[in-house]
């Protein structure tokens, strides 16, 4: 295969990547988005193996790691549950990074790939391996320490190191001297002192970045990766010179980025008291409990089969479904209680708040598993303004995301989050193991109010109870 | 020694309630009180004293002695004065006072050095203090009797129906005033398959009446309705003008008019004039709930039914002693609730908690001094101080989700950026080599389509999305395919291969993995 049909090759694949994220856009188009995302990487892989870069000599070599590594990969994608989503998809993101460094290396002590370049290209090409093994060991020891907290590895409380931001900023002034230092070396072998400085202090801050970040804003850290990895892809794109990389991670890289964003804007923080961790660990809560705002009134219990009774006389119902669902494998008792419901003629619909879960759109996964049909699954905004006209709000596992507090308590630390107005449903039930505070912390005043019952238990179990009572 | 709870029969003439039901007794009995009725309070309203006895309360023989013997009395009316001279020093007394209203009783009581809790005085906004509140639990009786005197008055159904012999419309209800009892009485009639309208001074009632079943008519004029404590305020003369009109308007489509427009201790509203009344279809109900303060018909005659313009016109001031069991039972839940704050040892004995705002607000004459009214309660003035914060970050949530609903930034900030990203490209084009400027242009380029094409994704998608990102980020194995074995000189560098090989290992775990995890994703989302 010549240069040239490698090349469009290239563009095909890059057209076939577009048209696999924009097929996302409806669940109907989304099947063969992914087919087009299959064959476009097909297209890539085997115009590169053919293409002038690789002599079949490497072809033994390349068809046993590919076995190897499809045999891996298919095995887990058959096995995980989609509970266990976020921490697979942690984990892949940290085999991208890990792999942007071993190219970037490999690339490094190749004497050929940086043969026959002048002076000014052989700067770039070298900034352009020491930024692409930085952000690939970032992402690599990141997605590492995500998966572990996502799969309980490791606890889930950020770790609040003194002077953290100061470690972080002589992190990076290290990195950039070292940075000086790379490019001003003669040989490989000169070089490699500095690269490998750098690779751990890459990793260290990738480890420390995640520690810092608590449970609650996990989605934001996962699509955080996410981005990373892009962008670990394209800039060894750059060092390869090698455009379907370019816009492949280029592609993924604003992919991510853009879902951080929407995560951050559905808890209303900044991107950047995100990343800096420790939430509710400074000031804020303290503040809160100061100022006297603390819920009064009652919690009043219900029972399973009370809920069961609510639920049959409804007309209206909306289910707020958390991470306690997924904690709990709820999400196949929920859809029996859904089918049972409407079939009697119940409207029943789910409302999904964008950071619900450990990574975007987990709650919508969760509940396609148990075959919940997606368009009674609403978005926040969609339905936000429906509650008043519901007859009964089922909170399931949730807590900071229907606070009511973060509207009305402006001194709270989630003031001004966007949360699902279940108050204002003519009764809300929240199902919760216990009156513990979710993840921000803070004490949720909904629990409180005249309207809101509390069912504690198990959500499976209480679910299970819920179930029973409703066929009675 | 716990204390006697007594409960006399109420005198006021045409009053059915009675303060205490047998089932609430059990409950006070557990409190550790003791119980005193007088024999016959509970005729009227369906209770008798052997229900009474058996439930575990005492009965007594003759106003005199239960006045004498109880330490607390809970009563339904405010005392007349005749029943004040009963009482003695130190003894408890619990009933409705109105004490703005009745001045005369008000010294009568203090004199006699007792205890007085008004629970018409109770501070309605404390939530805590719902569960006491006899006004809004009194009130919601009366509204649910005024659909139920109109439709017996009326001559029709209330609901729609087709018959075999044709069609039936369906009655149309006109509803002043939604607070509690207007709310009840919405709620009843749509229940009953009405067409219910009504309307409030108070903007923010819309959605409660809304959610009941009704449909809420606007004043055309802008102003804000709330006098503080639950309560609408008097309105100006431009509102009132506006106010008349429309209810002139729905005077001449509606079928039946309830009014129950009260304002704290002034007469109610005139808001049905006899013009209206005039213009109403032969055969029409009003049902006015404030005839004791007057009345908001003018045509109203307290306590009385009459047939005015071929217009009946219901003027009961005892809706709820016509459903006295109910509000009786309602009434005891509500005192019950009281007892049980006063008495939180659960021994029968009461501590009149003066620090208490909901104790605070309901005592109105503690050992003979009069602590009526009480300070400014410090809660309602807390949400009206948070509500400007709040409705500004209420808007801002709404802005998230999709890109075209976040607000353009600001000129100066635009302006700042562009001027940055100029800077920046200047400083790439005037060192960077040609070679990687081309690539720089699809890396930008790149990033736009990406953010074009990635906002349209739905996000129930989003999981999925990442995902497949994830399968597509693999592409990274090009990096490691193109080193394992590059034409030219046969290179003999096992460290170049080796790394080129895990590389190439990781990146198909991904490329497959994701791609199938994605897929079986994707396979589960259905209609």
């Amino acid at each position: 295969m010549s240069a040239t049909l490698a090349t469009i090759s290239y563009i095909g694949a890059t057209i076939l990547f577009i048209l696999s994220l924009g097929g996302l856009s409806h669940p109907e188009s989304s099947r063969r988005g992914n087919l087009y995302g299959m064959i476009g990487m097909a297209i890539a892989v085997l115009a590169t193996v053919f293409g002038p870069h690789v002599t079949l000599s490497g072809i033994g070599w390349i068809v046993g790691a590919m076995a190897v590594g499809a045999a891996i990969g298919m095995y887990a994608a058959r096995t995980v549950q989609m509970t266990q989503m976020p921490e697979l998809v942690a984990l892949m993101h940290s085999l991208v990074g890990l792999a942007a460094c071993l190219v970037g290396f490999a690339n490094y002590i190749d004497p050929a790939a940086s043969a026959n370049l002048s002076h000014a290209e052989k700067v770039i090409h070298e900034i352009e391996i020491y930024v692409g093994i930085l952000i690939g060991a970032v992402t690599f020891s990141g997605s590492v320490i995500a998966f572990g907290k996502l799969s309980g590895k490791i606890g889930g409380k950020p770790l609040t190191l003194p002077g953290r931001h100061w470690m972080n900023l002589t992190g990076l002034l290290v990195v950039i001297y070292f940075g000086g230092v790379f490019i001003n070396t003669q040989t490989v072998a000169d070089g490699m002192t500095p690269l490998i400085v750098m690779t751990v202090i890459a990793l260290l801050f990738g480890i420390h970045m995640v520690m810092a970040i608590g449970g609650a804003d996990m989605p934001v850290v996962v699509s955080m990766l996410n981005s990373y990895s892009g962008w670990a892809a394209a800039a060894t794109g750059f060092m390869l010179n090698n455009d379907l990389l370019i816009v492949t991670g280029a592609l993924v890289g604003s992919s991510g980025a853009i879902l951080s964003y929407i995560m951050c804007k559905a808890m209303n923080r900044g991107f950047v008291s995100v990343i800096a961790g420790g939430f509710g660990s400074e000031g804020a809560m303290p503040a809160a409990k100061t100022d006297g705002t603390e819920p009064v009134g009652e919690v009043t219990p219900i029972s399973a089969t009370e809920t069961g009774e609510l639920l049959r006389e409804a007309k209206n119902v909306i289910i707020v479904p958390g991470y306690g669902m997924a904690v709990a494998q709820a999400q196949h008792t929920v859809y029996e209680i859904t089918k049972h419901l409407r079939e009697k003629g119940v409207n029943v619909r789910f409302g999904i708040h964008p950071v619900a879960g450990r990574m975007p759109g987990h709650m919508n996964v969760l509940l396609a598993e148990a075959k919940v049909p997606y368009d009674i699954v609403m978005e926040m905004d969609e339905l936000n303004e429906d509650f008043p006209t519901t007859d009964v709000a089922m909170v399931i596992g949730a807590n900071d995301i229907v606070n009511p507090g973060a509207q009305d308590d402006p001194s709270s630390p989630i003031a001004g989050m966007p949360v699902l107005e279940v108050w204002k449903a003519k009764t809300s039930i929240v199902m919760k193991r216990s009156m513990a505070s979710g993840y921000a912390g803070v004490d949720n005043p909904l629990f409180y109010k005249e309207n809101n019952r509390m069912l504690f238990g198990d959500a499976k179990k209480m679910l299970d109870e819920v179930l029973v009572a409703l066929k009675s | 020694m716990p204390l006697k709870i007594g409960v006399p029969r109420e005198i006021f003439s045409g009053e059915k309630r009675v303060a205490t039901v047998p089932e609430v007794v059990e409950k006070l009995i557990k409190l550790g009180f003791t119980v005193a009725v007088e024999s016959g309070a509970g005729d009227l309203a369906n209770f008798s004293d052997e229900v009474y006895r058996a439930a575990g309360a005492e009965i007594i023989q003759g106003t005199a002695k239960l006045w004498a013997d109880s330490d607390i009395v809970f009563k339904v009316r405010g005392p007349t004065t005749d029943e004040v001279g009963l009482m003695h020093e130190g003894q408890t007394l619990v009933s409705f006072i109105w004490p703005a209203q009745n001045p005369d009783l008000m010294k009568q009581l203090a004199a006699k050095k007792v205890t007085v809790l008004a629970i018409d005085s109770l501070p309605r906004m404390l939530s805590r203090a719902q569960k006491m509140d006899a006004l809004t639990s009194q009130a919601g009786v009366a509204g649910y009797r005024a659909v139920i005197e109109a439709a017996n008055a009326f001559g029709r159904f209330f609901n729609g129906q087709i018959t075999a012999a044709g069609k039936v419309p369906p009655a149309k209800i006109f509803i002043a005033g939604a607070g509690v009892a207007g709310l009840a009485a919405i709620g009843t009639a749509a229940g009953l398959g009405a067409i219910v309208r009504a309307n409030d001074t108070r903007a923010e009632v819309a959605d409660q009446v809304v959610s009941l079943g009704g449909e809420f008519v606007k004043v055309d004029y802008e102003e804000e309705g709330s006098g503080g404590g639950g309560y609408a305020k008097v309105m100006s003369e431009g509102f009132q003008q506006a106010q008349r009109e429309m209810y002139a308007k729905q005077a001449r489509e509606v079928d039946i008019i309830i009014t129950t427009a009260l304002i704290p201790g002034k007469p109610a509203p005139r808001l049905i004039t006899a013009e209206m009344v005039k213009s109403m279809k032969p055969g029409s109900v009003i049902v006015d709930m404030a005839a004791e303060q007057g009345g908001n018909c003018e045509l109203t005659e307290p306590g009385q039914v009459v047939v005015k313009h071929g217009v009946t016109i219901v003027g009961y001031t005892d809706l709820v002693s016509r459903l006295a069991k109910q509000s009786s039972t309602l009434y005891a839940s509500n005192l019950f609730r009281l007892s049980e704050e006063l008495c939180k040892t659960k021994d029968g004995i009461i501590n009149v908690n003066m620090e208490d705002d909901a104790i605070r607000g309901l005592t109105i004459i503690k050992n003979g001094e009069v602590t009526w009214p009480p300070p400014a309660p410090k809660l309602p003035a807390a949400p009206a101080a948070a509500k400007p914060a709040a409705a500004p970050a209420a808007a801002k949530g709404k802005g998230h989700g999709h890109g075209q609903a976040s607000a353009p930034a600001s000129a100066t900030r635009t302006t700042v950026m562009f001027g940055i990203a100029a800077l920046a490209f200047w400083f790439i084009g005037a060192n960077a080599p040609a070679a990687f400027l081309s690539h720089f242009t699809v890396f930008i380029l790149a990033c736009f389509v990406g953010y074009m094409v990635v906002w349209n994704v739905t996000p129930a998608l989003h999981t999925p999305l990442m995902s497949v990102t994830n399968a597509i980020s693999s592409i990274i194995a090009i990096g490691a395919l193109v080193q394992i074995a590059p034409p030219g000189e046969v290179r003999l560098d096992d460290w170049i291969r080796g790394l080129a090989v895990v590389g190439i290992v990781l990146t198909s775990i991904n490329m497959f993995g994701g791609f199938a995890v994605t897929q079986r994703m994707l396979a589960m989302f259905r209609k």
